[in-house]
């Protein structure tokens, strides 16, 4: 089998007929793929949203898709800092009942029981409904493309109107030097809510290429909390597209910290009034690390509010990447938008490329967009240590401490603490 | 104690302090005064081990051990404390955990067990009542917002807490009202015994009458040109620097 985005057309000619779902729009997106490639990819068209990230090294690597598991998942999935809540486990792309944990409602055969009260939600698998949704743009978008094409399992959660979820994880554990292409879709009927937590981890040189559709109905919020934790040699590309109606809130925060390329990319859609979207999040690099957040926020009704910060922390010869745009339609007056992304840089040979983009069609709105780069401070540096605090812990405080406007952001004190430790984690990783 | 001897130090290859000779002996509280510029806060922070300054010659060692080749933590883990002229701001650092977590690596370094959140705020609460500093000043980020005075009190907190051998007050009086200045003085006081020394910075005799030295030195240009008893404070107070200046001119 070739690599690159011959490799993946070559597998999807293959399997295509044992796909599940609408094929014309698989083959549409095949095409689109054909036409555009890997962003950076020999045959890749240079793309503007792919300016600061190269899919060479991804377009170089061989999947190994029917090679055996290499890791054992019960054994990863047991060294994850879970919560004590409902989970949806995906192995190696493919749904697993047996290592997830459901409630009493819901519909998932296999699943154990979980020991959190019930709440109300269902899910179903992408393996026996295809639901490719409405929002993605697989003719733009490259990897969306390729997820289209390619997509074989995912999850289908569903909150009903006025009800509460609480906590549902969503895990995705790779286990082989393979590519997956999970495709997930959340729905929030009016006034629902849910936090859900997503977490991404495994072993080897794997793809993992997850497209996510949400839509939050009137008055609904969804929580959206995302660690990706991947192994040091895997490739991880996450696409969100979120559609907020009147009302309703998408607060998301993600903290990228492993893989060897991350580009995490959210579009999020205020197409009610008053809605609002927080796109939060937080990029702990290191050694040859990259880690790209891209977001589009779009503003079509007016009275929405948008708020971004994006914090990076780039150690080693790491690079980060953010780019966002804020679009707002003629008629989305009284938009309040706002993005601000800061880099600390822990190391001279660490990089930070920033593009905010404001595309602004109303008289009536109020936008800013601001970024900083700057090292650890000296002075501040020196107080700490000579208060006795090793030099090691010093930076780990100051770390954190501008980590705090992001991490403060997630109101949930439970999932607060659990970042805080995957922080404190990272730390660990970067001693070693 | 503290042994100074003929400490040289630079900035940016400007030199600052020019041969320095200083003997702190255990249980003494030294006086350091002298004009603007001359290197007093210089010499607090390369006692500290600042990275910026680098020592171009001579010798400061604390209780026999060398103190210029270790690392500023080790200093303070030994026992050594500035009270900053300028206390630094840490936004995002709350004042309990900075103090909590400089108190356990001190703890640490010393074989003694850390302190828990609950044993840790009792503590600090009961020394910051000392120090007429109200409770919240605990819960806000390090020294930000604080005035004057409150990062001042804030630093003698840090110092009541850390209880070093070796305090170097660098100008904690300056920018406290007449009562801070006291209870500073008393704070000062309450640490004072066999095991503590303190070289105190000041511009002002009025710290001196409650925090009563055993030596004076005047530092001028990067060096100590007199080293008197406590009524050289008071001398310098009625005719400041001026015959000193150009005796060394
Ligand atoms: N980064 C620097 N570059 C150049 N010169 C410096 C630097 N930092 C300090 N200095 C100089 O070193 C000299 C000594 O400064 P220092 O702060 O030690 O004085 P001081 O005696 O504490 O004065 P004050 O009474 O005003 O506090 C000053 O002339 C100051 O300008
Ligand atoms: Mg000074």
């Amino acid at each position: 089998m070739s690599t690159g985005a011959a490799g993946f057309l070559e597998r999807y000619d293959s399997v295509l007929n044992a796909l599940p779902g609408d094929s014309a729009l698989r083959a549409a997106a095949a095409d689109a793929f054909r036409t555009v490639g890997l962003p950076g990819g020999t045959r890749g068209r240079p793309i503007e949203a792919w300016k600061y990230t190269s899919l060479r090294a991804l377009a170089e690597t061989k999947f190994h898709r029917d090679a055996a598991p290499r890791h054992e998942a019960e054994t990863i999935l047991a060294n994850l800092p879970l919560l004590d809540a409902p989970r949806i486990v995906f192995v190696d792309g493919v749904l697993r009942a047996d290592l997830s944990v459901m409630l009493a409602p819901s519909v998932m055969p296999g699943a154990g029981p979980a020991s959190t009260p019930s709440s109300a939600f269902s899910v179903a698998r992408f393996a026996d409904q295809a639901d490719f949704g409405t929002l993605t743009w697989p003719d733009r978008e490259p990897m969306v493309a390729l997820n289209t094409m390619l997509a074989e399992d995912g999850a289908i959660l569903h909150v009903p109107a006025g009800h509460d979820a609480g906590i549902v994880q969503l895990i995705s554990i790779a286990t082989s030097d393979a590519d997956f292409h999970p495709r997930h879709t959340i729905r929030l009927g009016e006034n629902a809510r849910l936090a859900l937590v997503e977490i991404a981890a495994g072993q080897g040189a794997y793809l993992l290429n997850t497209v996510a559709e949400i839509h939050v109905a009137d008055g609904a919020a969804l929580t959206h909390v995302r660690l990706q934790n991947e192994a040091a040699m895997a490739f991880h590309v996450s696409t969100t597209y979120a559609d907020v109606q009147a009302g309703g809130t998408y607060d998301s925060f993600t903290l990228n910290i492993g893989a060897r390329l991350c580009r995490t990319e959210v579009h999020a859609q205020l197409s009610g009034a008053g809605a609002a979207a927080h796109l939060n999040a937080a990029q702990l690099l290191v050694g040859s690390q990259h880690g790209d957040f891209t977001s589009v926020v779009s503003h079509t009704a007016p009275n929405c509010q948008s708020r971004q910060t994006v914090k990076n922390v780039l150690a080693g010869r790491s690079r980060g990447v953010f780019q966002g745009r804020i679009e707002v339609a003629r008629g989305a007056q009284k938009t309040d938008g706002y993005q601000m992304n800061q880099a600390l840089l822990l190391s001279p040979h660490a990089e930070i490329d920033t593009k905010p983009e404001l595309e602004i069609f109303a008289d009536d709105v109020k936008c800013s967009h601001g970024a900083t780069v700057g090292e650890l401070d000296a002075d501040q540096m020196f107080y700490l240590r000579s208060r006795g605090v090793p030099e090691a812990e010093a930076r780990a405080i100051l770390v954190r401490a501008f980590l705090t406007e992001a991490l403060d952001a997630v109101t949930d004190e439970t999932i607060r603490a659990w970042l805080e430790n995957a922080v404190a984690g990272w730390w660990e990783k970067l001693a070693a | 104690m503290l042994e100074i001897r003929g400490l040289a130090a630079a900035i940016n290859e400007k030199p600052i302090l020019k041969g320095i000779d200083l003997t702190v002996p255990d249980g003494e509280v030294h006086a350091i005064m002298g004009p603007n510029g001359s290197g007093k806060s210089t010499l607090g922070y390369v006692l500290s081990g600042r990275e910026d300054y680098a020592v171009t010659a001579g010798s400061a060692t604390f209780n026999g051990i060398d103190l210029l080749d270790m690392e500023p933590e080790a200093r303070a883990a030994a026992g050594l404390f500035l009270a900053f002229q300028a206390p630094i701001e840490l936004p995002g650092v709350n004042n309990a955990n900075f103090l909590r977590t400089a108190l356990n690596a001190i703890r640490r370094s010393r074989g003694e067990s850390e302190l828990d959140a609950v044993q840790f705020l009792k503590l600090a609460r009961a020394e910051a009542k000392r120090l007429a500093m109200p409770d919240d000043m605990l819960k806000r980020n390090v020294n930000v917002g604080f005035s004057g005075g409150e990062k001042k009190r804030n630093e003698v907190l840090q110092m009541a807490l850390l209880r070093p051998k070796l305090a170097i007050l660098d100008e904690t009086d300056s920018g406290l009202d007449i009562d801070a200045l006291k209870i500073v003085a008393d704070g000062v006081n309450a640490l004072r015994g066999p095991e503590f020394s303190a070289l105190v910075i000041t511009h002002h005799q009025r710290l001196l009458d409650h925090l009563v030295p055993n030596r004076v030195h005047v530092l001028l240009n990067g060096q100590i040109v007199r080293s008197g008893g406590p009524e050289l404070a008071k001398e310098l107070e009625k005719r400041g620097y001026g015959d000193l200046i150009a005796e060394a001119a």
